[in-house]
């Protein structure tokens, strides 16, 4: 284990991370609020060990998967644990633990809250629940690697590591290059939300907050109604903004180069929309006496789906009082998640698809058993390699999910609490059901409990294996 | 317009000209290049280019080969036969500058170049290494428009022959077109170098060349006016032609080139090596232990002397006059045999040693074995092509005219075109405030090859050489601080 270049790059993610805390300060300032100056003592932190660290050049280069894993895991944990000071200083949220679980729940993008009044905030603690999403939507290395000339061959693992998907494309040869037109692709959908949102007659404030929580698919509101009291067409605008953040940004890549027959052939786009026009139909047909017509129910039906599939957890009502069926479409949908390599969070799309193929073809090598088939995916075919290690993601994923499950239910609540609870932060989508649903919170749970689902959302934010290989005793033996 | 190229022509003059215009705006582009197979040469030129910052993408059959690629270097690659349209098309061949060919094929390698040059109108490069088609090469370049075409073998023989030309130099680069030549030289036990300060040296030896880098042991430095030579050090100097061989001949190392070839194996590099060393005048012994092969030299070098028997059998190689060889060149097809038979030359006369060594993992272990110089055949392949994509770069680019990477990487020797005005010009050098590990190693002024000293200047249109440990210069006024 090269232990330098980690503690290197480790100190430029704590620079990043008094960058980053630099806009709620200055909210805070423009607002003449003192919770502000709990931002300036944490920066002034941040700032002091990154400079001390740095003192050091790394000694050697060597950097394979290993330090790729470890460094990724460990630079979310760290940004969790400093992003959660300026809530625990300002003296607004009751723990440290809090303060943590509301931290990593906004970097993850899951968008779960411990507090029960969130209107009581101040607005730059509120801005900064909202900012995490969007620095943890695309990933702070991937951010590093666009603007930091990280020289040597080692990038890639950083990138395989932090993006979301079961394997990672490069947009352009150069990992600096696709990192930066990540990143522009995604200031630019924000700024366009920000806009629209304004026309829409929200405040900047209002709107730069809330789309930070869109583009992520993060999903802290300002409000504790979560979305309920905006007007049609803003919550209209949400859907949009939320639909398209949970597609794959390679497609408006290739829009943007010019190539739509590619980008609208691709097939785990297809069925993303496919999967959430269909299941927004069911719910609202199965909804349809709650609402006065059927547009209402159409609408407010649409909303809950994107909101879910794409892991951002926004809500315009509580539909945890919504029939069973609906309830069940919603609690598969918060399963599956949105496309690889959006900013949402779940199993994604393409796995589903090519598990789904993968069994087809088993059944269909039962009948022929001579047969030789090969799983295609956007007129490619799917490596083995490929399909074994989408199969081991699901192994591991539904053991993490009892697993954590069996922990949580030591608290005594109700069956669908616990493993809803379970299953929306492990997939980064917030709100669950009964206690846990979009109008209830996570602060009867206990610490233990918070632990246990604060890890989910690491470990689900990180696809797994970064956090799995952090904590086995075989990495850090010599 | 001419027929051949039909319409084509016009992209590529529009490319050259946006190149020029982001020139202007003091941008340095990064050239797109498709590299098609990644063996062992492929993946060279992969880990060169990649870290001059190129935007890399390969293309090979094997999935296997694509995936350690992908993972070990920023690149992007692509699964599939190099010479299809449509997956040139899908590596970006419209957009690209420069596509490389070195698959095992030499005729894949044409017809990838062909085609990219068709489709994308992009310079081509090919590895071509059959003799059949290397005779009649010019042709075959002019006609399918290649930008260059590399012979391994052959550019293996160039390396070895220029060796031979001044024995006594571990190896040779060279500046300013031939006249300023860059020299590294092991001192040995008991030379008049020895734990002498460099600033007394030229006082010393009166000759005007300078010392601009030291290897010892495991560490390369950039030496200063007091760092004090030790034996065993490996010296890199610059200078003319003319005051490089007056250095070295106060030293009293010979630099008259060998008079005589001993040669072991007798493989297309032997017989491309005897082609050249008989041209200049030197005498070649060729031991080759297939008769049929031996007949075939012997009509093709007419004037070789041709040995029919086994290079390793010690009594055949002393009936040879073995002992009175000035130099030995061991080219069999097995490193260990090469290895084996360059010690044991070693151990009996003081011949200059040349040996070939296919494999390259093990460099630094061989290096340590003192064997002479060690010839890489895909080495040389790579870095030639490498050399040439520089140029080409320079020419669409940066401002830097030629660029050695020695000490392993660990160095860069560059040599610059002052252009225009820029910070450096009309300083003296004491008063240049330069970043540290930099060496001015010489200026060419007009044709004068000057070394530089304290008050030196330099002007608008002269050629500048600088040795240095930091890397990714890219114009001459990238030396000074902030």
């Amino acid at each position: 284990m090269n232990y330098s270049v980690i503690r290197y790059i480790l100190c430029r993610v704590l620079e990043f991370a008094a960058l980053f805390m630099a806009l709620p300060f200055i909210v805070g300032l423009i607002y003449r609020e003192s919770s502000a100056f709990c931002f300036l003592y944490v920066i002034a932190g941040c700032l002091a060990v990154s400079l001390a660290g740095r003192r050091f050049k790394p000694k050697s280069n060597v950097f394979y998967a290993k330090e790729g894993f470890v460094t990724v895991s460990l630079s979310w944990i760290i940004l969790s644990l400093i992003g959660a000071l300026p809530f625990y200083l300002s003296g607004e949220f009751p723990t440290y633990t809090d303060a943590l679980f509301e931290t990593i729940s906004g970097l993850t993008t899951t968008g779960a809250t411990i507090l029960t009044d969130v209107e009581g905030l101040s607005r730059c603690i509120q801005f900064w629940r909202c900012f995490t999403h969007w620095i943890g939507g695309m990933g702070v290395l991937v951010l590093i690697l666009a603007v930091l000339p990280l020289s040597g061959s080692y990038n890639m693992h950083l990138m395989k590591a932090e993006s979301p998907g079961p394997s990672v494309g490069k947009l352009v040869p150069k990992i600096k290059n696709t990192a930066m037109i990540l990143y522009g692709i995604y200031l630019m959908i924000t700024v366009v939300e920000i806009i629209s949102l304004m026309f829409a007659g929200l405040n900047l404030y209002e709107a730069s907050t809330l789309s930070f929580s869109t583009t992520g698919t993060g999903g802290f509101g300002l409000l504790n109604s979560s979305i309920g009291s905006y007007s049609t067409t803003v919550q209209t605008i949400f859907i949009i903004f939320m639909l398209l953040c949970g597609i794959n940004f390679q497609i408006f890549y290739l829009l943007l180069i010019r190539k739509p027959r590619e980008a609208f052939g691709s097939e785990e786009l297809r069925y993303y929309l496919g999967i959430v026009f269909v299941a927004a139909l069911l719910i609202s047909i199965n909804v349809r006496g709650f609402f006065e017509d059927g547009f209402q129910a159409f609408h407010h039906s649409l909303f809950q789906v994107v909101s879910v599939m794409t892991t951002t957890g926004f809500a315009t009502l509580d539909y945890n009082v919504w029939p069973e069926f609906s309830r069940a479409i919603i609690f598969l949908l918060t399963l599956l998640g949105a496309c690889a390599g959006s900013t949402g969070g779940g199993f994604k799309v393409s796995r589903l698809i090519v598990l789904l193929r993968s069994i087809k073809n088993e059944i269909f090598s039962v009948i022929h058993p001579r047969s030789i088939k090969k799983i295609h995916m956007d007129g490619r075919i799917v490596e083995d390699g490929v399909i074994k290690s989408i199969q081991v993601y699901t192994m591991i994923y539904v053991m993490i999910l009892l697993g954590s499950f069996v922990l949580v239910s030591l608290n005594e609540f109700d069956f669908v609490t616990n493993i809803t609870a379970v299953a929306t932060t492990f997939n980064n989508v917030g709100p669950g059901f009964n206690m846990v649903g979009p109008a209830g919170n996570y602060s009867a749970f206990s610490g233990f409990s918070k632990l246990v689902l604060m890890f989910d959302m690491l470990a689900g934010r990180l696809e797994l294996m970064p956090m799995l290989v952090l904590f086995s005793p075989r990495t850090w033996r010599r | 317009m001419c027929i051949r190229c039909g319409a084509k022509r016009e992209p590529i003059i529009q490319k050259n000209i946006e190149h020029l215009q982001i020139q202007r705006k003091g941008m340095v582009i990064d050239m797109h290049i498709i590299i098609v197979g990644c063996g062992n040469v492929g993946s060279t030129i992969v880990e060169k280019l990649s870290k001059e910052g190129h935007n890399i993408t390969v293309i090979d059959t094997k999935s296997e080969a694509i995936k350690n690629i992908t993972i070990n270097y920023d690149v992007m690659g692509y699964v599939g036969n190099g010479a299809g349209y449509s997956i040139q098309k899908e590596a970006g061949i419209e957009e690209a500058d420069l596509m490389i060919a070195v698959t095992d094929s030499d005729e894949l390698n044409l017809l990838c170049c062909l085609i990219a040059k068709k489709a994308g109108g992009c310079h081509t490069i090919a590895r071509v290494r059959n003799p059949v088609y290397s005779r009649e090469i010019s042709f075959i370049k002019e006609e399918l428009g290649l930008s260059m075409v590399i012979n391994p073998e052959d550019a293996a023989a160039m390396e070895i022959a220029r060796i031979l030309k001044f024995p006594s130099a571990i190896k040779i680069d060279t500046f300013a077109k031939g006249r300023v030549e860059l020299v590294k030289y092991r001192i040995e036990e008991g030379s008049v170098l020895c734990d002498q300060a460099l600033k007394n040296i030229s006082s010393k030896l009166k000759c005007d060349v300078l010392v601009c880098t030291v290897e010892r042991g495991e560490d390369v430095y950039i030496p200063d006016g007091n760092f004090i030579l030790r034996a065993k050090d490996e010296i890199s100097v610059v200078g003319t032609v003319k005051n490089g061989m007056l250095f070295f001949k106060k030293l009293g190392v010979p630099r008259a080139r060998a008079k005589n070839a001993f040669i072991v194996g007798g493989g297309e590099t032997a017989y491309y090596l005897a082609k050249q060393l008989i041209s200049i005048g030197i005498s070649v012994k060729i031991v080759e232990k297939d008769r049929v092969r031996c007949e075939e030299l012997s009509e093709l070098l007419p004037q070789a002397t041709l040995i029919y028997g086994d290079g390793t059998d010690k009594d055949l190689l002393m009936e040879e006059g073995l002992p009175q060889a000035e130099s030995f060149v061991a080219l069999t097809n097995f490193d260990e045999e090469n290895i084996m038979l360059s010690l044991y030359v070693k151990s009996i006369s003081k011949a200059k040693l040349i040996t070939k060594v296919h494999r390259i993992s093990y460099d630094e272990l061989i290096g340590g074995m003192e064997l002479g110089s060690i010839i890489y055949p895909k080495y040389i392949t790579a870095e030639s092509i490498v050399k040439h994509v520089r140029a080409l770069h320079n020419s669409i680019g940066s401002n830097i005219e030629t660029l050695y990477r020695m000490n392993n990487d660990r160095v860069e020797a560059l040599e610059f075109i002052v252009k225009e005005d820029s910070p450096v010009v009309g300083i003296p050098l004491l008063e240049l405030n330069l970043k540290p590990n930099i060496l001015i190693c010489c200026i060419n002024h007009k044709g004068n090859i000057i070394t530089p000293g304290g008050q030196s200047k330099i002007s608008v249109g002269d050629t500048v050489v600088i040795v240095t440990t930091t890397t990714g210069l890219h114009d001459i006024k990238d030396i000074l601080k902030g």
